[in-house]
């Protein structure tokens, strides 16, 4: 082969980068390790995390069994080791299911258009918040106070690059639902959108209709943020919203440390060519027979470049494969009674035990934990093999005798009542 | 009569409806276990008004009516386990399945992110050496691995720099993009509040010096440069630049999209790199997945370490903890601590190839990449005479004189059996063909690619009208992309 190209030897092939720039020594990596090794290796690293306890952690990342098949899709080389699909003709796999995801994501929020993914639910948010920015022309966002923190601090980091405000509004210390009297108080005609998350922060169900209502009002955007999506099989979905962003690692991605997962941006028809991102659309090829192809992409930086809608090009789509796949399997029925479930565990888990917020739950509230501090609480659950839920003080000085405590389809009862006991 | 082409031979394809048209009222392919506690009522835990109906049309479907639909999708695609898959820029080279497998060893897969830190020591370990790995690659001094992909790792470079500048008294308020550079370059600067002011290239397709000199000043906060270039080519002069911009207190951001042609034979970090971000699904071998998920691990010179995002790991005795007391932070940019199950396949290649293993990769990618321009420089024109690294660039302009563009014979390769090279892009190439092989491809499967694109040359010049309507070998004939744009479709709905 360096004969057909012209050459005496491999360093002819990067002998003509100016000497100074070479490196003259090997990289200090180790000698490479044959598969069995690296199995071995990475197999002592999960050694050393928390293994076979039971958790009741939530707070943005959901533990819910993960069927089979979602695994068998997307091993699928065809899935896993193709790219982006701008080759129609070669892609329509990839495009039917994107096809199917946004579809889904629609019937799910209540919204009418949604693309093909974003990064995840904590980017999802400041990228629906310049879309209101865009929208209505304006340079304010407020922000929940029970929103997830860290999206907030997402959102915290690009609204300073892109020099817009956000501003907070506090949460109604008896219900823990978002205060509506102190949004009333921040919204003026510089209000670009209003940002809740329902189920919020503390699990408890916001009213978006109130919210919807009072930001329309003053002619700014309701951005709804949810981060546990197995709620949406039970819960109204936020119809009033013109914004939905949503995390969906509850369908069947696993916690992984907390990434990849998969988000979502949805949104009206009428605000379609500001979404950001792709978008599958249906059309025909030159036979006459069903299609899919990548549209719109005029909003895309590969075409309108600095004037683009987003700079996103790499998206999450086999998380949102998997995602596609764990909806197909659960159904119109199977996510309901999944989402019942979730319902009964949790109040099964928050009977009897000090809530200090009275507002509807879904599968995660906030407690109180009796004669012991949240990282007691957590130290003796600890000690039964449970990892106990996540300490709010770190987030909500206000709130450091508290605990977030989630349960799902796999928490079993004999656990739940380990917790019971130490925290009652 | 069955039509074979090259290495293609058609096979049937079974055709199949959406989900949504396959579903009837009842069909289920879940199953959950009997509920262990008393049930709850919907209504009066959570309020009627917050309880939904059913939802409409979702899909009601049984698990082999899943299985099929999903693998009759896939078989419509094609992926790198099927062949040659040489788009330029974006280094698809072969995912080795051991990474899939180590990314699903339950402790790792199943680690909550807010479990403690005493408990998540492994993953913290996964993150620190690969933190270490990269930062010798790049010749860097700090790495963080926060960013979700490519173009996130530039959006946090931009930050990083603005926050760099900031503290230095004034953010400036303009970025030098190349024309030649990825289209996320110029969107990134924009998104991080800065000005984009571009730069023409020189007649070799590489950043002029000179242009740059004039172009730069007080207003300017860094220029992306993409090394090597979206050409293919070595920015040769890419110390000078660095010169040209540290003069005037500017930064030099590297788009590491081509690092897969410097691995182990130069080090940004030694060239005058301040930051940069290196895409892990591309030079570190993480699948594309049909686009995504990605990581985009940002390297810096330790001048902006200080202003990295949040947390940082330290070292706590024997212990990894995560710092968030950094008070010039840039602050988050994503929830959590990066795309982990993505680091830990970047990890797994690393460690397979070791420090050698790496520069041969990068030697083979190299070697493939001038082997396709040998074989096809006497059929297309090569954009610019200058040394291919990773990848070669051609024009369409002899083709072209039949009426035939790049995009026509992307869609006749396919019928080839192969997937198309990046199209029309760079756009200061008429009509580019960019290829990248990588360095996974055996000589053999690049030869019947280059057999293909010379065959190709053939029939436009007996047979043009073949060309123009391919794919004819394919399911879906050409797709109707304008059509699609006009009235766009984006979701289903029943018919009325």
């Amino acid at each position: 082969m360096l004969a057909a190209c012209g050459l005496q030897s491999v360093e002819d092939l990067y002998n003509h980068l100016p000497d100074e720039v070479l490196l003259k020594r090997p990289l200090a990596i180790p000698d490479g390790l044959s598969e069995y090794e690296i199995a071995a290796w990475f197999k002592d690293q999960a050694a050393r995390n928390a293994n076979g306890c039971a958790s009741f952690l939530g707070a943005g990342v959901y533990s819910h069994y993960r069927p089979v098949l979602c695994d068998v899709v997307v091993s699928r080389g065809e899935f896993l080791t193709s790219y982006t699909p701008y080759q129609a003709e070669f892609a329509q796999g990839t495009l039917t299911s994107i096809f199917e995801f946004q579809t889904m994501i629609c019937q799910l929020t209540g919204m009418e258009v949604a693309n093909a993914s974003m990064y995840d639910g904590s980017t999802a948010v400041p990228e629906a918040a310049m879309m209101a920015a865009r929208i209505t022309g304006r340079h304010r966002f407020l922000a929940a106070a029970n929103l997830h923190p860290e999206y907030r601090e997402v959102l915290d980091t690009a609204a300073r690059n892109a020099r817009l405000e956000v501003d907070a509004f506090g949460y109604d210390a008896e219900s823990g639902r978002f205060d509506l009297a102190a949004l009333e108080a921040k919204l003026d005609s510089s209000v670009a959108c209003v940002i809740v998350q329902s189920p919020n922060f503390f699990g408890v169900i916001e009213d978006v209709k109130a919210a919807a209502e009072i930001a329309h009002k003053h002619g700014a955007l309701l951005v709804v943020v949810f981060t546990e999506a197995v709620s949406l099989g039970l819960l109204e979905p936020p119809r009033d919203a013109d914004i939905v962003v949503g995390e969906l690692q509850s369908f069947a991605i696993s916690p992984s440390y907390g990434g990849p997962f998969a988000g979502i941006i949805a949104t009206r028809e009428k605000y379609m060519r500001q979404i950001p991102g792709r978008l599958v659309g249906e059309t025909k090829d030159a036979d006459g027979h069903r299609a899919f192809c990548l549209t719109l992409s005029t909003r895309e930086q590969h075409i309108r470049r600095e004037k683009a809608t987003s700079n996103i090009c790499t998206n999450q789509a086999l998380i949102a494969l998997m995602a596609t796949v764990f909806m197909s399997v659960y159904g119109k029925q199977g996510l309901r009674e999944l989402a019942s479930q979730n319902l009964a565990k949790a109040h099964y888990l928050a009977s009897g035990l000090d809530l200090p917020f009275s507002g509807p739950f879904f599968n995660e509230f906030v407690v109180n934990p009796r004669g012991r501090t949240p990282e007691e609480a957590n130290a003796a659950l600890l000690e039964k093999q449970i990892v106990g839920g996540l300490p709010l003080g770190r987030f909500f000085p206000e709130l450091s005798g508290s605990l977030l405590l989630c349960a799902t389809e796999m928490s079993r009862r004999a656990d739940m009542d380990a917790v019971k006991e130490v925290l009652l | 009569m069955p039509k074979t082409l090259g290495k293609i031979r058609p096979h049937l394809t079974q055709d199949e409806q959406l989900l949504f048209e396959l579903s009837s009222p009842g069909k289920k392919g879940y199953q959950l276990p009997a509920l262990d506690v008393p049930e709850v009522d919907p209504a009066s835990a959570l309020g009627s008004e917050n309880v939904r109906a059913a939802i409409e049309h979702f899909p009601e479907v049984s698990e082999v009516e899943v299985i099929r639909h999903f693998t009759r999708l896939s078989t419509w695609n094609y992926g790198i386990d099927l062949g040659l898959f040489p788009l330029g820029s974006c280094t698809m080279k072969y995912n080795p399945r051991i990474n899939e497998a180590v990314a699903r060893t339950e402790g790792l897969a199943w680690a909550h992110p807010y479990q403690p830190e005493a408990l998540s020591q492994g993953a913290m370990e996964v993150v620190a050496i690969l933190e270490q790995y990269l930062g010798e690659i790049f010749g860097m001094d700090a790495v963080t691995l926060q960013p979700a992909a490519g173009a996130h790792g530039e959006y946090t470079g931009i930050m990083l720099v603005r926050a760099y500048l900031e503290a230095q008294g004034n953010p400036r308020k303009k970025v030098l993009v190349p024309d030649s550079a990825h289209g996320t370059n110029p969107a990134t600067a924009f998104m991080a509040g800065y000005d984009v002011q571009t730069l023409k290239s020189n007649d070799s397709g590489m950043v002029d010096p000179a242009v740059l000199a004039a172009a730069v000043n007080e207003d300017v906060a860094a220029l992306m440069v993409t090394n090597p270039n979206t050409v293919g080519v070595f920015e040769e002069n890419i110390v000078q630049i660095a010169g040209i911009m540290h003069e005037k207190g500017a930064q030099v951001y590297m788009d590491g999209a081509n690092l897969n042609a410097l691995v182990g034979i130069a080090r940004p970090g030694d060239f005058g790199v301040d930051v940069l971000h290196s895409n892990l699904h591309k030079t570190f071998s993480t699948p594309h997945g049909g686009g995504g998920p990605g990581a985009g691990a940002v390297g810096v010179r330790s001048h902006l370490e200080p202003f990295l995002p949040t947390p940082r790991l330290r070292r706590d005795g024997e212990l990894w903890a995560w710092d968030y007391d950094r008070p010039q932070s840039i602050g988050r940019v994503r929830a959590f601590y990066g795309n982990f199950g993505v680091l830990v396949r970047a990890l797994a290649y690393i460690l397979a190839h070791g420090g050698e293993g790496l520069r041969n990769a990068t030697i083979d990618a190299l070697l493939n990449a001038n082997y396709i321009r040998a074989r096809l420089e006497e059929h297309y024109q090569i954009a610019y005479n200058a040394r291919s690294m990773h990848e070669c660039v051609f024009s369409d302009v002899r083709q072209e004189k039949q009426g035939v563009r790049t995009g026509d014979i992307a869609k006749r390769l396919i019928d080839y059996g192969f997937h198309p090279y990046t199209v029309s892009f760079p756009l200061i190439v008429h009509g580019a063909l960019m290829i990248e092989p990588t360095e996974t491809e055996p000589k053999a499967e690049l030869d019947a690619f280059c057999d293909a694109l010379i065959a190709i040359a053939r029939e436009i010049e007996a047979d043009p009208e073949t060309v123009k309507k391919a794919p004819h070998m394919t399911r879906t004939s050409r797709v109707d992309e304008v059509a699609a744009a006009r009235k766009p479709k984006v979701r289903w709905t029943p018919q009325a």
